[in-house]
């Protein structure tokens, strides 16, 4: 029973935990963007759309990455080259987004799904217990695991890393460095639209293999609100994103064992939960600050 | 080829102007291209979207029904966006009006006099501004982010929407249908004009007019405007940026609960699991095409509500899938913010070889 609960509290977390380490990485070089709902959809339906059209789930995937990929260049020029309000662009990509996974997805309303095959880790997935849970899973799930600790590691033992937290913290000072501030906040940018187009295809290809109109419902939100949760730290973003992923199935789980409470209070509890952590890890100044990239969300114009 | 901002010295007013236009005519553009791409005649497709809606009295009419909400609950997020609050929950807050609007004529469908509307519009009012003020309070209290709290309550009120139509206020007459019984006459918003609109379009168009007196002639008006655009000064000043965070959710959450009411009384005349294509998040477009004011916020209201009457128009003509609409409404919101840029720079075109003197200028 709880080995069965965790493999789908899993599966929940999975998409958060792409989404908001891409996110992580965006934020820590300076930038916010609000769009991650509109790429993670994007993600969902481009990938449903290309595994269900050639028969691969791999080329679905890639695809979905691509998409999101696209959907963060467009987001990356109008607030890194036109300097646009990133609050508002971020929000329209995820108008934007939400509009054009509709259209595109109409003609795969109640198609049925192609799911991603689960890899078996060949004698660890033969531990009793840590086996079926951990290494049973199919290969997006590695993929999270591998991508916390290749950001954790980029961050915070590369040079590059380095620079890209400067950027974020202090851009003027990167600029008169001779960083290209534009190039490496670009660069972040399309990784987090990168990660939001994965976590789309794990939403469409693994979690529920189908395409429903809106179907990220929130989770690109959420994941926003996780990366605030782990105060920008790697490590903390798979903690805040396992238990979202508990919050979530909690549903399901409460439906099985026919608790009299409404479903509408059980479907709302990952959006109270995540106003309630919000507003725990906020209102401790001394953790928020601390890791609170300080040009996040400011225009930079290079003085030339 | 590279792109260089140059600041401008001041403002352009030509740009400030113009600026919403040219948003407006590359959306058309893009929108053209889409159709093509999807295998339409463009010109045809932009005139039925854009163009034949206002040619008929039905149309015309049915404009106005979805410009209506959509200025008033824009003409509250101005507000939030002028002072710096990023209030992206109107949709919730629409909601939530509409369920405290409907208080009355759902649970108290015997109360029947000339009090009833009026009792709906300021209950609307005051649900949808306390929606308004959880994310207020916990930005001022805790220093929460508020767009993140703000747009989480919007799924949590359409749950509660959800769970009160399909349970307790389901019409006992109706056969388990998710609806809420239907308003009485007494609870229902008049038309006017010889039934040309209902009486929600000359509310809203006098709530336009007075808020965009408060903002250009009033003390209030120039706080909301300096505390927007410096913090600090605005301190200085005795301003209370807690206070106009509490305010400006307030106004924006009471505006979005009334239009909620309206819609509910004039346009649905019951509660339906679902009250509203969207009117929330559209009307942030609304408030950035109209350049946060009042007046033009009337204007872009109408643009925005073209894109959902055109949506179905292109729909029932051409067979375009109407999520097209939504499509229009996200590329005008890039274009809107794209255009903006002119205001406050000149953008330069640099060549890679060119020297200073081959830039040219726009």
């Amino acid at each position: 029973m709880f080995e069965a609960v965790l493999l789908t509290v899993i599966t929940a977390a999975t998409p958060l935990l792409i989404a908001a380490l891409g996110e992580l990485v965006v934020e820590r070089s300076g930038v916010l963007n609000l769009g991650v709902e509109g790429m993670m959809i994007m993600g969902a339906v481009v990938g449903f759309a290309v595994a269900n059209q050639t028969g691969s789930g791999f080329l679905g995937v890639i695809a979905a990455v691509a998409a999101g990929m696209a959907m963060s260049a467009l987001f990356g020029f109008l607030v890194l080259v036109l300097v646009t309000n990133q609050v508002a662009t971020g929000l329209a990509l995820t108008i934007l987004g939400i509009g054009f996974s509709g259209m595109i997805g109409e003609a795969f309303i109640g198609v049925p799904g192609l799911k991603i095959p689960e890899l078996y880790i060949p004698i660890l997935s033969e531990i009793p217990f840590f086996g079926p849970v951990f290494f049973q899973q199919d290969s997006i799930v590695y993929i999270s695991f591998v991508l916390v600790a290749a950001v954790a590691y980029f961050l915070f033992r590369t040079r590059l890393g380095l620079v890209l937290r400067a950027v974020g913290d202090n851009h003027g000072s990167a600029h008169a460095l001779g960083y290209s501030v534009i190039r490496i906040r670009f660069s972040a940018v399309l990784f987090g639209g990168a990660c939001a187009g994965l976590a789309g295809a794990y939403m469409s290809l693994a979690y529920t293999p189908q395409w429903v109109e809106n179907m990220t419902a929130g989770r690109g939100w959420i994941a926003l609100a996780l990366v605030v949760f782990s105060s920008w730290l790697p490590l903390r973003v798979v903690v805040g994103a396992y238990l979202f992923g508990a919050v979530s199935v909690l549903n399901l789980h409460a439906q099985a064992v026919e608790l009299d409470i409404p479903s509408q209070l059980l479907s709302s509890l990952p959006y109270l939960a995540t106003i309630l952590v919000l507003v725990l890890i906020s209102a401790n100044r001394r953790l928020t600050l601390v890791n609170t990239p300080a040009c996040l969300g400011k225009p930079f114009v290079p003085d030339r | 080829m590279r792109i260089e901002l140059v600041k401008r010295k001041e403002h352009s007013q030509l740009m400030a102007m113009l600026s919403p236009l040219i948003a407006v005519a590359l959306t058309a553009l893009a929108a053209g291209i889409i159709f093509s791409i999807s295998g339409h005649n463009p010109l045809v497709a932009l005139y039925k979207f854009f163009i034949e809606p206002l040619t008929q009295q039905w149309s015309f009419e049915a404009t106005i029904d979805k410009a209506t909400p959509l200025i008033l609950i824009a003409c509250g997020l101005s507000v939030c966006y002028l002072s710096n609050n990023w209030n992206i929950g109107a949709e919730g807050q629409f909601v939530i009006g509409a369920l405290f609007g409907s208080i009355l004529p759902v649970l108290f469908p015997s109360f029947e006099n000339a009090a009833t509307l009026p009792l709906m519009l300021i209950f609307g009012a005051i649900g949808g501004a306390l929606w308004a003020l959880v994310p207020a309070l916990l930005k001022t209290r805790f220093n929460t982010n508020e767009i993140l709290t703000s747009l989480m309550l919007v799924y949590v009120a359409s749950l509660i929407l959800d769970y009160l139509v399909r349970g307790p206020w389901r019409d006992p007459d109706g056969y388990n249908f998710p609806e809420s019984r239907i308003f009485s006459d007494a609870a229902t918003l008049p038309e006017v004009f010889g039934g040309a609109m209902s009486l929600s379009a000359p509310i809203t168009v006098l709530i336009a007019i007075i808020l965009a007196i408060v903002l250009a002639k009033t003390l209030k008006g120039f706080e909301i405007r300096v505390m927007g655009e410096s913090p600090r000064a605005g301190g200085f000043a005795g301003f209370s940026a807690k206070g106009l965070t509490l305010f400006s959710f307030a106004l924006a959450g009471g505006l979005a609960g009334l239009a909620g009411t309206m819609e509910v009384s004039g346009a649905l005349n019951q509660l339906l699991p679902s009250i509203s294509p969207g009117y929330g998040f559209t009307a942030i477009i609304v408030a950035f095409l109209g350049r946060l004011n009042p007046i033009g916020i009337i204007i872009a209201g109408f643009v925005l509500a073209l894109s959902y009457i055109g949506g179905e128009g292109v729909q029932s003509a051409m067979g375009v899938t109407n999520e097209i609409a939504s499509v229009i409404q996200g590329l005008l919101l890039f274009f809107v913010l794209a255009c903006d840029t002119l205001i406050l720079y000149r953008i330069r075109f640099v060549s890679r070889h060119g020297s200073q003197g081959e830039a040219s200028h726009v």
